[in-house]
């Protein structure tokens, strides 16, 4: 058991965004968070690297426990705890940097200066995102003359670079074309090897291509969390059933 | 009908772009007279020889040293203060009373009219802190004027920096000053360096705060302390125009100052253009 | 875990630090408020007749104190009956320190005057109608004279009374009122001219201009922003004075005219930007729409864009007018300085920042002309502090724009 949710309800001021979750995700899988949106989704996806902090007015209760320790505990240092559990995002958001900098950014906030060991991780944070054959000549380039899916990749690379243990991915391919979608799925098939991998998505095939497990959510609530093969053949929830087949949302 | 509007709309429309180029032709006629009036007058020995002849002859160098000398007191003592304090207002302050208190105050501040500076400069750091007539009673004075155009443009210069960056960066564990120090100031420093340029412009031609802080009529020599009183250009222009001993022969050396002023101004700006152009493309968002 | 507490300590530094600068700019307004109460209040405190000066009349004068203006025209030889001012009918006799030397002989007075203040008093006794000024050193031991009661300068007639005479003697005349409508003459003169004018350039900027020209234009007239204020005062000194003159034929062309067209040129690009970037600021839909319904670029600019920027273009004209208020170079360059109440743009005119340039300089701190321009500070911070407040709240009350 790895990542466990217990109780969580979740405030946006007077609005409850979630209410009571409770689930237990598993290491090295692969976990699809699917729902209509505004259903809470994205939330829940951050309540793991605690980015729901960076709004007002956020109010959680509840206990979210990864490797038996309470994320939500005062004890935790929360730049710590992002360092463990990456994130990517639905844009590509690379720094204005170069594409070796960006990469690098997370060793070097770490205080890492060791030339050879950044280079070496850059290297192999790169070829794990499947990116190296693409940038390896042009390392001191501007990441944003990359096309928008070697971006999204590049954010992969710079995300698994610290080495974390959970990634967290919030639609990442949904501002992308087609063939970047593919590439990026096939590398979350590639990376559940070595991470535990929780991904919103608003596709319903793509989850049901890459997701071990998945968590339907509505209006703020976990409704069924199972299986994909199950979730996506025969679901227990009516509502879960009407979501999958695309009867609403 | 329907025709008549479409006169009506040309003829104001004809109207507008006519006066917009009278105010552009006015800034040309202002430049011009003075650069054709003072051009001769610029020379080596201008620049860089001190006054003589109850100021009808000789060159200008005082003011300049004085007037540069002013330019760097107040920047250093405005730009590091201004930087911080639109960093603290744009990345930590969320929107609240306070917030909005800071910058009703920093609004105020930048309405103050000159003068009133130069009250409170004459005030605070001549008399009651004894500086006298100084150069870092002058730049103090100056210093507090800009401060406001730096905080303003420190904080434009952040909201103009996308915030999926921020949380790129704080999704990879980095703490609120590192991601400030590492991802939000280097894309947001040319804008910051543009608003520092344009306050030095400004600082060169400010007369009114300088005339009890820190200028004097005629001093012949360069400072030796920051404590010494100095020329500045554009008291020396005001002095050479209106108060002189010899106004009418001191009339060239008018037209020389004048145009040293415009060239720093025109200098300074077209500086802040380039850097804005040439720096903002490198980290321009696609 | 060491690391971390550290890292939260530097933090925490770096916080208070930034919020220490944050706090600069209110600091220093207070400060300005501080400073100028603190040597323009004394003003108040203050008699408008010098320190350690007497000014005495016969003991049977039924008057008991004079003020400031009534000195004025006694000592200007305007009033020379007592009658005039409330007294008994009897002539005014000005006693100084002068007049006894034309009256007595050197010897009376002695080698030293040693005798002179002995003299005074015999004189002031001797004279009913006498009112005498002199150094408190001469006052005798047993004066018979009155000692009139001078009022100390009061508040309502800095603001009311339109002399201005801080160095008259023996009693300075603080009224500001010439001044105060001077500035705001002048300002009002400039704002008629500065905003056809800008707002024109606004629109064509905002509206009509395509986006190269605006890149063209918007960096120059940024340019005329940067301009020197003592650069201004200088072209309009050599240009736009004499220019009025001949025009006008005026033995001097300094005039309020020579001001509110400097001021105007000053003023421009502040009106220019602001309410170009408030007509920016009406939602492409909305002009859409009236485009859409048949309404020419014009009519749309007249009855959409105009009035749902009107409050960002009511913000520029009272910044310009503040702009133009508190200048002070280019107009003490132009204007000519006379402070008298404006009655026609073709006038010489003073204005509050002209005077506060043109005599601190010659004003002894400490003196009560020096607190009377800090005084005259206050006035001015006091009427920029009230537009820059009007603005903001015309920015706050923005919120729900009607057509």
């Amino acid at each position: 058991m790895k990542v466990i949710t217990k109780n969580v309800n979740l405030f946006y001021g007077d609005f409850q965004a979630l209410k009571d979750i409770n689930l237990e995700m598993e290491m090295n899988t692969v976990t699809a968070l699917i729902g209509p949106s505004g259903c809470g989704k994205s939330t829940y996806l951050r309540l793991f690297n605690r980015m729901n902090d960076l709004i007002d007015n956020v109010k959680i209760t509840g206990e979210v426990l990864i490797d038996g320790q309470n994320i939500y505990d005062k004890s935790t240092q929360v730049d710590e705890l992002r360092k463990k559990i990456g994130m990517v995002f639905q844009k590509p958001n690379p720094f204005p940097k170069s594409i070796f900098e960006n990469v690098a950014f997370g060793l070097r906030i770490n205080g890492i200066n060791d030339k050879i060991y950044i280079e070496e991780t850059v290297k192999n944070s790169l070829i794990q995102a499947a990116l190296w054959d693409e940038v390896k000549d042009k390392l001191k380039k501007s990441a944003f003359e990359l096309s928008g899916g070697q971006q999204q990749r590049l954010c992969i690379a710079r995300t698994l670079a610290i080495q974390p243990s959970i990634v967290l991915m919030d639609e990442p391919a949904s501002a992308l074309d087609p063939i970047s979608t593919a590439k990026i799925e096939d590398l979350i098939y590639d990376l559940k090897k070595k991470y535990t991998i929780i991904i919103v998505t608003h596709n319903m095939q793509q989850a049901a291509r890459i997701s071990d497990k998945t968590a339907f959510f509505y209006m703020g609530e976990l409704i069924e969390y199972d299986k994909t093969s199950k979730i996506f053949t025969k679901p227990e929830k009516e509502q879960t059933q009407n979501y999958v087949t695309g009867r609403f949302g | 009908m329907k025709r008549n509007n479409r006169l009506k709309e040309k003829i104001a429309f004809t109207i507008f772009s006519i006066v917009s180029f009278i105010i552009v032709i006015i800034l040309f006629l202002i430049i011009a007279f003075i650069f054709v009036n003072g051009i001769s007058v610029i020379s080596w020995d201008f620049i860089s020889k001190m006054p003589t002849d109850g100021m009808t002859g000789g060159g200008i160098l005082p003011a300049i040293v004085g007037t540069l000398c002013l330019m760097l007191g107040s920047i250093v003592f405005s730009f590091p203060i201004g930087v911080l304090s639109g960093i603290f207002i744009n990345e930590y302050l969320k929107d609240s009373i306070f917030k909005k208190f800071l910058s009703l105050m920093t609004n105020n501040l930048a309405g103050v009219p000159s003068i009133v500076f130069g009250l409170f400069g004459m005030s605070l750091f001549v008399n009651h802190l004894n500086f006298g007539d100084s150069i870092i009673a002058g730049s103090l004075t100056l210093g507090l004027l800009t401060l406001p155009v730096i905080i303003t443009t420190t904080e434009e210069a952040l909201k103009s920096v996308d915030n999926s960056v921020r949380i790129g960066s704080y999704a990879l564990g980095a703490s609120k000053l590192q991601t400030i120090k590492r991802v939000v100031l280097p894309i947001a420093y040319p804008n910051i360096i543009t608003g520092l340029i344009l306050s030095l412009s400004r600082v060169s031609g400010e007369t009114a705060p300088i005339l009890f802080t820190v200028a004097a009529y005629f001093l012949p020599r360069l400072p030796n302390s920051m404590f010494d009183q100095v020329m500045a250009l554009p008291y020396h222009l005001y002095v050479l125009t209106t108060s002189g001993t010899n106004i009418e022969q001191s009339r060239p050396m008018a037209y020389g100052t004048a145009l040293v002023l415009i060239l720093i101004v025109l200098i300074f700006n077209l500086i802040a253009n380039i850097i804005r152009k040439k720096l903002g493309q490198n980290v321009k968002m696609k | 875990m060491q690391k971390y507490s550290f890292r939260y300590f530097k933090e925490k530094i770096a916080e208070s630090i930034l919020l220490l600068s944050s706090l600069f700019t209110s600091i220093a307004v207070i400060f300005i408020i501080i400073f100028l109460f603190k040597e323009g209040y004394g003003l108040f405190n203050e008699k408008p007749i010098e320190k350690g000066y007497n000014l005495s009349i016969h003991p049977s004068n039924k008057l008991n104190n004079l003020t400031a203006k009534q000195i004025k025209l006694i000592f200007d030889r305007n009033v020379t009956n007592w009658k005039d001012l409330g007294g008994d009918d009897r002539k005014i006799n000005l006693l100084t320190i002068e007049k006894m030397t034309d009256i007595y002989t050197k010897k009376e007075l002695g080698e030293g005057f040693e005798y002179l203040s002995l003299k005074i008093n015999e004189y002031v006794i001797k004279d009913s109608g006498v009112v005498a000024f002199f150094a408190e050193q001469f006052l005798d031991a047993n004066f018979k004279g009155k000692k009139v009661l001078i009022d100390d300068n009061k508040i309502k007639d800095f603001i009311t009374d339109k002399e201005w005479y801080p160095t008259a003697s023996p009693a300075a005349q603080f009224g500001t009122l010439s001044l105060i409508m001077g500035t705001l003459w002048v300002s009002l003169g400039a704002i008629l001219f500065a905003l056809p004018f800008g707002l024109s350039a606004a629109i064509f900027l905002a509206e009509v201009s395509n986006p190269k020209l605006r890149n063209i234009l918007k960096p120059l007239i940024e340019l005329l922003a940067g301009i020197p204020s003592v650069v201004y005062g200088f072209f309009g000194l050599v240009v736009i004075v004499p220019f009025i003159q001949q025009l006008f034929n005026l033995p001097v062309g300094e005039t309020a005219l020579a001001g509110s067209l400097v001021l105007g040129i000053m003023a421009l690009p502040t009106i220019i930007t602001i309410s170009e970037d408030a007509l920016r600021t009406t939602p492409q839909s909305l002009k859409e729409a009236s485009l859409a319904l048949g309404a020419t670029r014009w009519q749309t600019i007249l009855k959409v864009t105009i009035p749902y920027s009107i409050s960002g273009i009511t913000a520029a004209v009272m910044l310009g007018m503040g702009r133009a208020i508190g200048e002070t170079m280019a107009v003490l360059m132009v204007t000519g300085n006379a402070a008298v109440i404006p009655t026609s743009f073709l006038q010489p005119i003073r204005t509050i920042p002209a005077t506060i340039a043109a005599e601190l300089g010659e004003a002894p701190a400490g003196g009560i002309h020096f607190k009377a321009l800090f005084a005259l500070g206050i006035i001015l911070f006091l009427i920029t502090l009230i537009i820059n407040l009007t603005v903001e709240f015309i920015k706050i009350s923005k919120k729900s724009p009607r057509l």
